[in-house]
C-alpha cells in the first residue's frame, strides 16, 4: 500500500511538472503572435516585454506572490497576510503516508504549475498596450500584478477566500487568469491611449497590419498546445482511473472549443468583410480556449465545440466593437481574455450543476472591478511620474531602436521611415 | 532612336522579356518602382478595419531602340505586358539623342 501512495505520489507530482512546462510554453506563444501582429520596427521590444515579464512574474511569485495567493494560514478571507519567499520545505515521505492520499503531489510541484499562471496573466496585458508604451514602464507594472494583484484576487478564489466562500466555479481560470489579465490590460490601454494614426480624424479606425502573420499563426498553435497543460492540469491528479479519464475529457474539450472557435471567427469575418481574416481566426481559436477554460471538465465534446463556436463569434465582434469605442488594442487581448473569459466564467451554469448565478456573478464583479480598479491606480501613479507612453517622435522611429538600440530584422530596415 | 519606358505588371515581366527577345532587343534595364493610375490604389482589410494602398508595385523597363523598330516593340510589350484589367500599366516613348557603351566608345546605333 505504502509503494502505492509513493507511486501515485510520484506520477500525479510528474503530471503537475509536465502540465506546468507545458503552460510555460505559452510564454513562446504570446510571444510571437504579438511578435507577428506587431509592426518591424516595434519587434525586439515586444520580444524583449515578453522575455523580461516571465521572468519578473517568476521572480515576484517566489518572493511574495505564492506566499499571498497560497498563505499558510490567511488572516481572514480577503486579506491573506504577508509571508515573504517561498520555502523550500517540502512533504516528507512519512507525512504523504500518513496523509493516506490526501497529500498526493509535491508542493513546489504546486508553486511551479501556478508561477506560468501568472506569467500567463501578465502576457496578456503586454499585446494589449504594444508599440506605444516605455518598457521600464510596463515591467514596473509587471512587478505589482504578479507580485500582488493577481496573487490576493487568487487567494479569494483558489486560495480559500471569501470568493470561494460564494461558490464561484472558475477550473482553470477563465475569469481568475484571463479576465484579470483582460482588465489590468484594459486599463493600461485607456490611460496610454491609442497608436498614433490608429483613428482618422473622422474617427474611423485605421488598419496597422501585423508584419509577421506566420509567427502569429506559430504563436497561436503553441498556444493552443500549452492550454492542454492550463486545463490538463487543472485537473491536479493523473493517478486514478476518475483523474486520468476527466484529464482526457479535459484535453478533448479543450481541443473541441478551440477548434470550433477558430472555424466561427473565420466563418463570421468572411461573412462580414468578404474576406478569410487570418488574425480573426487565430484571436477565433484562442477565444474557444478562453471561453471553455472555466469549466473544461462538465461539457460532452459538442457542449465544449459549442461554447468555442459562441467564444469565436463574440470576438469578433467584440474587436470590432472596440474598435468603435477607440480603444486600440493591437492583438485583441481584451476580446479574447477579457470579454471570452465573461462568457467562459458564464456558461459554466450550462454544464455544471454545482455553480450557480450568484458565485459566478459575484466572481465576476469582484475579479473584474478589483484588478481593473488596482490597476487603474497603478498604471496612473506610473503615468503621473515616470510617464506611460514614450514620445511621439519615438514612436514613429519604433521602439526597437529607442528602447533596445538594436533591430529585428536590420538587413530589411527601411531605416527611420514609416 | 527611341528610349521605351515601359510600366508593367511585376508578373507579366518574363512574357515581356520573351516578347522583346523575339523582336530583336537584345538589352534593357529593370527598376522595381510602384505607382498608381486612374485607380488611385485600392483598399484592403485588417480586422475589420480599412487601410488604402496608394501605391502599387510595378516594374520600370527601359529599352532603346532604333527609330525605324519602335512600332514592332511598343506592339510587342503591349500584347505581352496586357491582362485587359485595370492597371496594365504604360508605355512611354521619347526622342534619345546619344547612346555610348562605355567599354568601346562605339555610339549610337553601333552602341544600342
Amino acid at each position: 500500500m505504502e509503494a502505492i501512495i509513493e507511486t501515485r505520489y510520484a506520477l500525479d507530482t510528474f503530471y503537475f511538472l509536465v502540465c506546468a512546462v507545458l503552460v510555460m510554453w505559452m510564454a513562446a506563444g504570446f510571444t510571437m503572435l504579438e511578435a507577428g501582429l506587431v509592426r518591424a520596427k516595434n519587434t525586439v521590444e515586444i520580444l524583449t516585454k515578453n522575455v523580461s515579464l516571465y521572468s519578473v512574474a517568476c521572480l515576484m511569485y517566489m518572493i511574495i506572490g505564492y506566499n499571498l495567493m497560497y498563505p499558510a494560514e490567511g488572516i481572514n478571507s480577503i486579506w491573506p497576510g504577508v509571508d515573504w519567499l517561498l520555502s523550500a520545505a517540502d512533504n516528507s515521505a512519512e507525512a504523504v503516508i500518513a496523509s493516506d492520499g490526501d497529500v498526493y503531489y509535491s508542493s513546489l510541484a504546486d508553486f511551479m504549475f501556478q508561477v506560468v499562471f501568472v506569467a500567463t496573466a501578465m502576457s496578456i496585458v503586454s499585446g494589449a498596450v504594444a508599440e506605444r508604451m516605455k518598457l521600464w514602464s510596463f515591467l514596473a507594472f509587471a512587478v505589482i500584478l504578479t507580485g500582488v494583484i493577481y496573487p490576493v484576487q487568487g487567494y479569494w478564489s483558489w486560495g480559500g477566500g471569501f470568493l470561494d466562500g460564494l461558490g464561484y466555479s472558475d477550473y482553470a481560470g477563465s475569469g481568475i487568469v484571463h479576465m484579470a489579465g483582460a482588465a489590468a490590460a484594459l486599463a493600461g490601454v485607456l490611460l496610454v491611449g491609442a497608436r498614433q494614426g490608429r483613428f482618422g480624424p473622422d474617427g474611423r479606425p485605421r488598419a496597422i497590419p501585423g508584419a509577421n502573420l506566420p509567427l502569429a499563426t506559430l504563436g497561436t498553435l503553441v498556444l493552443w498546445m500549452g492550454w492542454f497543460g492550463f486545463n490538463g492540469g487543472s485537473e491536479l491528479a493523473v493517478s486514478s482511473v476518475e483523474s486520468a479519464n476527466n484529464v482526457a475529457r479535459v484535453f478533448v474539450n479543450t481541443n473541441a472549443a478551440a477548434a470550433a472557435g477558430l472555424v466561427a471567427a473565420l466563418l463570421l469575418a468572411r461573412t462580414i468583410f468578404g474576406k478569410a481574416d487570418l488574425t480573426m481566426a487565430l484571436n477565433g481559436a484562442l477565444a474557444g480556449l478562453v471561453s471553455i477554460t472555466a469549466e473544461p471538465l462538465a461539457p460532452a465534446p459538442v457542449q465544449a465545440a459549442l461554447i468555442g463556436a459562441v467564444g469565436g463569434g463574440l470576438v469578433v465582434g467584440s474587436i470590432l466593437m472596440f474598435d468603435k469605442l477607440k480603444i486600440d488594442d493591437p492583438v485583441g487581448a481584451i476580446s479574447v481574455h477579457g470579454t471570452c473569459g465573461i462568457w467562459g466564467v458564464l456558461i459554466v451554469l450550462w454544464t455544471n450543476a454545482d455553480a450557480t448565478w450568484g458565485g459566478q456573478l459575484a466572481g465576476l464583479a469582484v475579479i473584474g472591478g478589483f484588478v481593473f480598479a488596482a490597476s487603474l491606480a497603478v498604471w496612473a501613479i506610473l503615468r503621473a511620474t515616470v510617464g506611460l507612453r514614450v514620445h511621439p517622435d519615438d514612436e514613429a522611429a519604433g521602439l526597437d531602436r529607442v528602447d533596445c538600440g538594436m533591430e529585428a530584422y536590420p538587413e530589411f530596415s527601411p531605416g527611420r521611415s514609416d | 532612336m527611341k528610349l521605351v519606358t515601359a510600366i508593367i505588371k511585376p508578373f507579366k515581366l518574363d512574357p515581356v522579356r520573351s516578347a522583346l527577345a523575339e523582336v530583336g532587343v537584345t538589352g534593357m534595364t529593370l527598376t522595381e518602382v510602384r505607382g498608381f493610375g486612374r485607380q488611385k490604389g485600392h483598399t484592403e482589410l485588417y480586422r475589420g478595419a480599412e487601410y488604402h494602398v496608394d501605391f502599387l508595385p510595378k516594374i520600370k523597363l527601359e529599352i532603346a531602340v532604333d527609330s525605324d523598330r519602335i512600332e514592332d516593340v511598343v506592339e510587342a510589350i503591349q500584347a505581352s505586358a496586357g491582362s485587359g484589367r485595370i492597371g496594365d500599366g504604360k508605355i512611354f516613348v521619347a526622342e534619345l539623342d546619344s547612346v555610348i557603351r562605355i567599354r568601346t566608345g562605339e555610339r549610337d546605333q553601333d552602341a544600342i
